[in-house]
């Protein structure tokens, strides 16, 4: 039997199962806040940092953090909402995300999070880095381009053995998603499929499978991120 | 080369956790780590392909191309920079024919930069094949240079003595000098390996160390300052079919060499310490993180664990206490300063990428290989030992109220004295100055606890080191009224940040990079008083990070905008609103060369 835990949130009284991450504890109280690498079902890992939360005066990230009796969270504030915008735009300049010529256009979820902080033009110069596309897996087309490092593919795509299929490689601003020569090359569809899925831009697109859904009927365009566990 | 591959992986077993020493031993024995390296440890290990190179890719030790017969990485650390670098580097290249970066192409030389390698006292200074050559000079370059044509071994190169105290020892032989300049309880002599695990410990439980340390009121070394009995106290209490004591000894605060010297002078004190630690919270096995800088301390080191072990001070049944068994290995980094953060630190023994972990859990429940672990420092460790030898009630009679003990400070830039100091807490900056042969008059900062702390001016130089007022873990670096402090500290502290960043957090893997494009900007005198004002305010994003390299990242800039902020607008245009950073008359230069035409510009 789950003990469930009082909590706060901005103010209002919450109610959740103790022990799990405040991400879902606040979706279940009817309340968004923001996450762009966390994936459900997934381990966490706070590589964003868009989900920051101050958990009784301290910095935290919602999705690592289990829930706990009596914690007095802020969510939803001015400060705590500029460096989330200011994170989302230095994923823009830190790339080059040309949404207009993207294909996940519409359905991703850096476009979707721009789109509610109401970025305009980011406080941040553009880098313009030089990047590569790899197109040597023969199901996967990897735009570096578009990559925001969160690890999503990393932590969720195995093969069923349990190995790692994709890795990061170097570190700092040199970062990158690397794919297995090997074990990529093998990949299976519904596994290549369930990459190009979680990939919340358009950094892992499918080999000739392009604009299925056409734009203005996509998920986004529909209505806006985060509305899903508003409605709860 | 196949079979010394296969030969290496065989040594560790076959073992994934130990993919660090597998890279390291490949790395080491043949100067790089090929394509065909990789697939061979994959396939033997069992992992992907890609997980070898996510490890290997992270570490600034291990290379994918060869680094040469002779790999030089030259320290780039700010005091290397105040002590010659720069015309060292530029002889070396002059000598070699070729720039940083680079290897020659009969494979012979490679030169490369380091971030500090804990031989601040003593710059500038390189590793040569993990060898260290200090205080160099133009003419000494020229010296190795020759040396290196002449095919000597880098063991043979050295001109001068070798240093005091235990570098000469027989399994070390290097230059590098310890520079004790102020002992106190930690660096004293008069102490005698094994006597708390012999005479002591046999007469307390656990719980009994626990209180004397908390009694103590003993606080972590590294710079965070948490109290080592609660540390304990948690991990003795934390469920787990085995438990770790992990030593660390990563010290890459660019500034600090303290443990330099303490694995030098007193490894025997340390390993003590680690031994009382495992006694404590009930531990099998501990595990000393040493950085790759101080390998060439490899064979002295083991040689006094297998010492320990013959007089049973190590190994099964500890000074006669029956049922406790503890060892210890040696783990060597290969270079990522932010594997002195505990839990990247961990990730790094395990064989993976330095990163840290989110937390909770802390590393006191889920630790190495999730089972509970305690990180303690090294100087934390060795004073631990002297804690049980002398009673917590001693201890805490040293220092101040919320800082109790004495501190190991590794003092260098522009003073008289640079070496290691071992001072109580509670020392004011002012009496650092004057015992270390500085004139406050020549001196127009001190950067207190490396570029992870604070940048402090004059008007300040009467405030104490202490956890109250100011933490560090121990690096001072004192510099002279000549020097310019936003060029040679803060952008090359900056550029240390960017630089060691794992990448993972979306703010340390950027805002720094974006802050020292900035820092350029002004000191490029293109600024504008806005500029200033989005330094401040890009810096607070760094308090999203996960952990105290991402946090601490902006504090170059922040601290020196704060105490500093006059040579800041010193270099801004403060009449001019914006800059477009841009000069028509400059990008246009070549064409209108080439056109035979004058610009003409609006």
């Amino acid at each position: 039997m789950s003990t469930l835990v009082n909590f706060k949130i901005d103010g209002v009284d919450c109610l959740a199962e103790a022990g799990i991450y405040l991400v879902e504890a606040a979706a279940e109280n009817g309340i968004y806040i923001p996450t762009l690498c966390n994936i459900q079902g997934v381990k966490p890992r706070g590589a964003c940092r868009i989900c920051t939360v101050m958990v009784n005066g301290r910095p935290m990230t919602a999705c690592t953090t289990p829930v706990t009796m009596g914690m007095e969270i802020q969510n939803d504030t001015p400060e705590i909402n500029d460096i989330r915008k200011a994170i989302i735009e230095v994923l823009f300049v830190e790339g080059n995300h040309f949404c207009p010529s993207c294909e996940k256009s519409g359905c991703c979820e850096l476009q979707a999070l721009a789109y509610r902080f109401r970025v305009m033009v980011p406080r941040f110069p553009f880098l313009f880095p030089r990047r590569e596309v790899d197109a040597s897996n023969p199901k996967i087309i990897k735009d570096h381009n578009r990559c925001i490092l969160c690890k999503r593919c990393i932590r969720a795509i195995k093969t069923e053995d349990g190995k790692n299929i994709f890795a990061y490689k170097k570190r700092g601003i040199e970062l990158e998603i690397i794919i297995d020569p090997e074990l990529g090359g093998k990949i299976t569809d519904e596994l290549a499929q369930k990459s190009v899925d979680i990939c919340p831009v358009g950094a892992l697109l499918p080999r000739e499978k392009a604009y299925q859904v056409p734009i203005g009927r996509r998920k986004y365009d529909i209505e806006p991120i985060g509305i899903e566990d508003e409605k709860k | 080369m196949a079979t010394t591959v296969q030969n290496i992986i065989k040594k560790y077993n076959k073992d994934k956790t130990r993919l660090m020493d597998i890279l390291i031993d490949v790395q080491s024995d043949q100067g790089y780590i090929s394509k065909e390296s990789i697939s061979k440890i994959a396939a033997e290990l069992d992992i992907s392909h890609v997980d070898v190179e996510q490890t290997m890719s992270f570490y600034h030790f291990f290379s994918d191309k060869p680094t040469g017969k002779y790999a030089i990485y030259l320290n780039d650390s700010a005091v290397s920079n105040m002590m010659g670098r720069q015309k060292v580097k530029e002889t070396l290249e002059k000598e070699t024919g070729i720039a940083f970066g680079q290897v020659t192409r009969d494979g012979l030389i490679g030169l490369f930069d380091t971030s500090c390698i804990g031989m601040n006292d003593q710059e500038p200074a390189a590793l040569i094949n993990g060898h260290v050559f200090n205080n160099l000079t133009p003419f000494r370059v020229k010296e190795i240079i020759r040396d290196i044509k002449e095919g000597k071994p880098v063991e043979q190169m050295y001109t001068s003595a070798y240093g005091d105290g235990e570098n000469r020892n027989v399994l070390v032989k290097t230059v590098v000098q310890n520079n004790i300049q102020k002992k106190g309880p930690i660096l004293s002599e008069d102490y005698i390996p094994g006597i708390v695990i012999w005479k002591k410990l046999p007469q307390m439980t656990p719980e009994q160390v626990i209180e004397e340390v908390k009694k103590s009121n003993m606080r972590g070394r590294g710079g965070a300052g948490f109290p080592t009995g609660l540390k304990w106290e948690f991990c003795r209490k934390a469920k787990g079919e085995k438990k770790y004591i992990f030593c660390n000894a990563d010290e890459g605060e660019p500034g600090t060499f303290k443990d330099r010297v303490i694995l030098t002078e007193r490894p025997k004190l340390l390993f003590e310490g680690m031994v009382i630690a495992a006694y404590a919270v009930g531990a099998d096995e501990g595990i000393a993180y040493v950085r790759h800088e101080y390998k060439y301390l490899k064979n002295y080191l083991e040689n006094l664990l297998q010492g320990a072990r013959e007089r049973n001070l190590l190994g099964k049944n500890i000074g006669g206490i029956e049922g406790f068994d503890f060892d210890i290995r040696i783990q060597f980094g290969a270079g990522a300063y932010v594997c002195g953060e505990e839990s990247a630190l961990i990730e790094s023994a395990e064989g993976k990428r330095g990163e840290p972990r989110d937390r909770p859990p802390f590393p006191v429940e889920k630790g190495y290989l999730d089972m509970p672990t305690v990180v303690n420092n090294v100087e934390t460790l060795c004073s631990v030992v002297k804690v049980i030898l002398n009673g917590g009630e001693w201890y805490s009679k040293f220092g101040t109220k919320d800082s109790s003990g004495t501190k190991l400070l590794s003092i260098s830039g522009d003073c008289k004295y640079p070496g290691v100091y071992e001072v109580e807490w509670g020392f004011s900056v002012s009496d650092m100055l004057e015992m270390v042969g500085a004139d406050e008059e020549n001196i127009q900062a001190v950067q207190v606890g490396g570029p992870s702390g604070s940048l402090i001016g004059p008007d300040e130089f009467d405030r104490t080191l202490c956890f109250a007022d100011l933490a560090t873990g121990g690096s001072l670096i004192i510099i002279g009224n000549h020097r310019d402090l936003l060029t040679d500290i803060v952008l090359n502290f900056t550029e240390f940040f960017v630089e060691e960043s794992c990448g993972s957090c979306s703010t340390c893997r950027n805002i720094p990079y974006l802050m020292k494009l900035k820092l350029e900007k002004i000191l490029d005198a293109r600024g504008v008083p806005q500029d200033l004002k989005d330094l401040e305010e890009w810096g607070k994003i760094l308090k999203f990070s996960r952990c105290g390299l991402g946090q601490t990242a902006g504090n170059p800039i922040l601290s020196s905008l704060r105490n500093f902020r006059h040579l800041y607008e010193g270099k801004i245009q403060m009449d001019k609103e914006y800059d477009s950073e841009f000069d028509m008359s400059q990008a246009v230069k070549a064409s209108c060369e080439a056109a035979g035409r004058v610009p003409i510009l609006n």
